[in-house]
């Protein structure tokens, strides 16, 4: 199949402006006609939402949450960027633009990313002006801090709760198109399929999750925003209702899947406790500002840290990447913390973690200053470990965090199929192979306020749509199966929890394609993977009936797409034969054992579609070509 | 550590409920108490009984969407801790734990220990917001705004919407959550054109719902895992009583060539 990325003409800084021009406008009048479904409420979700409401478009959104402010959005902590240049030292939209790209290692599609950051100012704006109470100077102007491995300060935070308080705000300006009457939210209500009609998007079936009832929802055009699959290595920073299902009943109906083996690992995670955990807790990047990171320079070595001296301590970031040290990108950051404690060097319980010490730059800065930049990190992490930071060095390690694959979507963020829009973390396009720090959430909204709202009407505009109702043969086809397979969970009656095999899952995910991959352990999750949906389809004991609150169905739901889409991941693991970002294959490292890509033979967007249960899905290929940055290797030495 | 659970199990909003015992033996007190249910649930689930309904969701104390109130404390006996971030280390081997969902008319139960908090996004509905469209906006640092005001306003700006004010008050008042909106988006200068309509409006819609009338017995605050303190409720006291001199009723916009 041949992908049509729509990337208009012209150099890239005038595209964006170009192409907003030629795009087609719906009349005022005729706005009102029209109705888009919007499933999720997160970032992206909830400011298209509340934007399409504006512009007078009838809505319908959808959480599987009771409330659509509890978007898993709500966690990020650290802020978001934007080129304001408010800080005088060098910044530029060119500037964010670059450090985007390199970032994510030259595997994003470059207009996208200009696109972003020329964006990213007006979102701050937008946000300002709708009450999120950014943080700010003495003299009243909004303050900024540097973030995630770049040089200049364009991060712009709400405390350690930027994601709650931009979501807040895109939440209270849907609340108001609810009230205007023109955005209708259903919460607790989960898409379970996609309708398609002449081969264009037209509707979802959802379940109700109080009551069990499945429905199905027509409209005029399909807004997936439903986030992104980290869970699928069960253990994550994600929240714990984090999944793959909208997005992956998407490809099943022929929706294509791009670059599902780019998966971030955050470096600064609080390390496993036991058996039980059920998810990890993100301390905020921020901490590597001050805090320096170390192992043992002796394996196992039992000694708590107080009585290690600082002679046989292996700052290893420092060493082996001088001029970045603790600043290096997070999947720098997360194979170095691997590498030590695989050479035995780990600490804590399992010997899985490394020491983020605060000890210097107590010192330096004493304590009362350590403690107004990050007095609340330091209490959640001893309310989760009961150690105290202040006095012996944190114990981190990297977790599953950020899924820069997704549904693949041209230059409208629209999928291959008419109709179908993907937007935020739920789309692959702009974080190439790596994200960068504080940039997630500058995407959601970008896609939601500023891009899709445009897009949506050139679509809207040049499409001849007729109308679709609930009873549709099409609809009425794709609600059977959807009921079908809730049956047939409910039917197994096996031994197993979901639960179980989500960690089994996860295991694989997690041994043999998390920080690093090779074909051999790629190969063995390919075979593994299917046996153990083999056994989930024979084996699951799901508790209840459909037509009621049950939770242990929905886990299921979630659970056997995982099965199915974690093979996918690891199969588009196994072709990359090249290390990128987040993707360090063993095979493709330089002698001193850094990352090294393959421009000659990877330097494409992998989008895979389904060609039907038991066969292979196809490779189809976006090529990436670069016009303003030339491709390097990144070096943080 | 052994826990003994007593947790209330009710099939649906119309169904009467009641208190089930349950034993965890071997609880860990590095678990978080939801990881303790979770391990109840697996093994209730292993042997057949339906496992035990409760909302979750980020587990990390700021989706708000957890909350059981624990030996009569809502969120737990620990300050300033939402139920997800409550660890058992917070219990001693042996304690008997009596675990209820949030009681209020105004939220109704789902099943055990999940309920109905969506009153609160119908307040936010009635006015929670500043009335601006996308794309409108002047720069960011056009309105400078001190420091000071921006810091109180993100106090305010810190609430969860877990709703476990309600579940403390003896009364079923919403007052805190409905005042800690109205602080946030009334102390900044953003706030101002709407300031004592908002507060008319929510305040309206906050009594339409069902809750009850603040009586200072100040439970709320206490119960509060994001410290939001009682102070906001008399601010929004004197913009409710603002608003009452403000109303006027509108004109018509259309007209000209
Ligand atoms: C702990 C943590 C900290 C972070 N910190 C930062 C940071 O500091 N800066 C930054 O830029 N990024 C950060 N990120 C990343 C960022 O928060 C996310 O990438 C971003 O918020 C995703 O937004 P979204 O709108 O795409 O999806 P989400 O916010 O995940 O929303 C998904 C929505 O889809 C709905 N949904 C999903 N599936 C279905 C279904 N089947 N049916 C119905 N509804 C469904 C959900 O109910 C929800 O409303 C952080 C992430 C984590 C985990
Ligand atoms: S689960 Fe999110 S606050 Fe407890």
């Amino acid at each position: 199949m041949e992908l049509k990325s729509n990337v208009p003409e012209g150099p890239v800084e005038k595209k964006w402006e170009k192409h907003r021009f030629d795009l087609k406008l719906v009349n005022p009048a005729n706005k009102r006609k029209y109705t888009i479904l919007v499933v999720g409420t997160g970032l992206a979700g909830a400011s298209a939402a509340a934007s399409f409401g504006e512009l007078g478009y009838n809505v319908k959104a959808f959480c599987f949450q009771d409330s659509p402010r509890r978007a898993h959005s709500i966690a990020a902590q650290g802020g978001i960027n934007a080129a304001k240049n408010y800080c005088n030292d060098g910044d530029s939209v060119h500037r964010l633009f670059y450090d985007t790209v390199k970032g994510g290692d030259y595997r994003a599609r470059e207009a996208n990313v200009h696109r972003l950051a020329e964006i990213s100012v007006s979102i701050i704006d937008q946000c300002v002006a709708q009450g999120v109470p950014f943080a700010r100077e003495y003299g009243g102007l909004l303050a900024n801090r540097s973030f995630g491995g770049t040089q200049v300060s364009r991060t712009f935070y709400a405390r350690g709760q930027t994601g709650q308080q931009l979501l807040l705000g895109a939440y209270q300006a849907m609340e108001r198109q609810i009230g205007t009457g023109m955005v209708k939210v259903f919460p607790r209500t989960e898409m379970l399929d996609l309708v398609l009609v002449n081969g264009a998007a037209r509707g979802i079936v959802t379940r109700n999750l109080v009551t069990g009832k499945i429905e199905t929802h027509t409209g005029d055009a399909v807004v997936l925003a439903t986030g992104g699959y980290a869970n699928v290595f069960y253990l994550s920073t994600n929240a714990k209702g984090c999944n793959v299902m909208a997005i992956w009943r998407a490809y099943r109906r022929g929706a294509l899947m791009a670059n599902p083996c780019y998966t971030q690992i955050h470096p600064t995670c609080i390390p496993v406790s036991g058996e039980y955990q059920s998810k990890l807790t993100l301390m905020s990047e921020s901490l590597r500002n001050d805090g320096r990171i170390w192992v043992p320079m002796k394996k196992d070595d039992a000694r708590p840290a107080s009585q290690i001296p600082e002679s046989e301590r292996d700052y290893y970031l420092e060493r082996r990447y001088p001029s970045f040290g603790n600043l290096v990108p997070r999947d720098v950051a997360s194979r170095a913390a691997k590498a030590a404690c695989d050479e035995g060097r780990g600490v804590g319980p399992g010997k899985l973690g490394v020491y983020l010490d605060f000890a210097d730059a107590i010192r330096r800065l004493g304590e009362k200053t350590i403690a107004d930049k990050y007095g609340n990190l330091f209490e959640m992490y001893e309310r989760i470990t009961d150690e105290n930071p202040y006095k012996v060095p944190m114990r981190i390690f990297p977790a599953s965090h950020y899924a820069m694959g997704g549904l693949w979507v041209d230059y409208n963020l629209m999928s291959n199929i008419p109709g179908l829009y993907v937007l935020g973390e739920a789309n692959f396009s702009d974080h190439g192979a790596n994200r960068l720090g504080a940039s997630a959430l500058m995407q959601g909204l970008a896609d939601g306020y500023f891009i899709v709202p445009y897009t949506i009407g050139d679509y809207l505009a040049k499409s001849k749509l007729e109308k679709v109702g609930a009873d549709h043969p099409e609809a009425k086809k794709v609600e059977a199966e959807a009921n079908e397979r809730l049956k047939k969970l409910l039917a197994i009656k096996g031994k197993r929890t979901p639960d179980s095999f989500h960690k089994d899952l996860g295991k694989l995910m997690w041994d043999n394609c998390g920080m690093a991959r090779n074909a051999k352990g790629l190969e063995t999750n390919l075979q593994r993977i299917p046996e153990l949906r083999e056994e989930f389809w024979k084996n699951v004991t799901v508790l209840g009936a459909g037509e009621e609150f049950n939770q242990s169905l929905e886990k299921a739901g979630r659970v056997a797409d995982f099965l199915e889409f974690g093979e996918l991941l690891c199969l588009d693991a196994h072709h990359r034969r090249e290390s990128c970002g987040g993707h360090f294959r063993e095979e493709s490292q330089t002698p001193e054992g850094e990352a090294l890509r393959d421009d000659q033979n990877f330097c494409y967007v992998a989008a895979w579609g389904f060609k039907g249960d038991g066969q292979k899905p196809e490779l189809n290929r976006e090529p990436l070509t670069f016009e303003s940055v030339h491709l390097t290797q990144r070096s943080y030495k | 550590m052994r826990i003994t659970l007593h947790i209330w199990r009710q099939k649906g909003p119309h169904d009467a409920g009641r208190l089930v015992t349950y034993e965890v033996p071997d609880a860990s007190p590095e678990m978080s108490f939801l990881e303790m249910l979770d391990v109840l649930n697996e093994r209730l689930t292993a042997k057949g009984e339906e496992p035990v309904a409760f909302d979750h969701d980020c587990r990390e104390g700021i989706c708000g969407t957890c909350g059981v109130v624990i030996n009569g404390i809502p969120h737990g006996p620990r300050a300033a801790t939402t139920t997800c971030q409550l660890h058992m280390r917070s219990f001693r081997d042996g304690d008997h734990l009596t675990c209820e969902p949030w009681r209020a008319r105004a939220f109704p139960v789902i099943r055990d220990l999940a309920v109905d908090r969506s009153a609160f996004d119908r307040i936010v509905e009635a006015g929670g917001f500043i009335g601006v469209n996308t794309g409108s906006a002047p720069d960011g640092n056009s309105i400078p705004i001190p420091k000071k005001t921006a810091d109180l306003s993100m106090d305010a700006a810190a609430c969860i919407g877990c709703g476990a004010c309600v579940a403390a008050c003896p009364n079923a008042s919403a007052m805190l959550f409905v005042a800690a909106k109205i602080s946030h988006l009334g102390l900044l200068p953003q706030g101002q054109p709407e300031r004592f309509d908002r507060a008319a409006k929510m305040v309206a819609r906050m009594d339409g719902e069902g809750f009850g009338n603040c009586t200072n017995t100040r439970e709320c605050e206490a119960a509060c895992p994001k410290e939001i303190g009682v102070e906001f409720i008399a601010r929004m006291n004197r913009d409710f009583l603002r608003a009452g001199v403000a109303d006027r009723p509108e004109k018509a916009t259309a007209g000209g060539a």
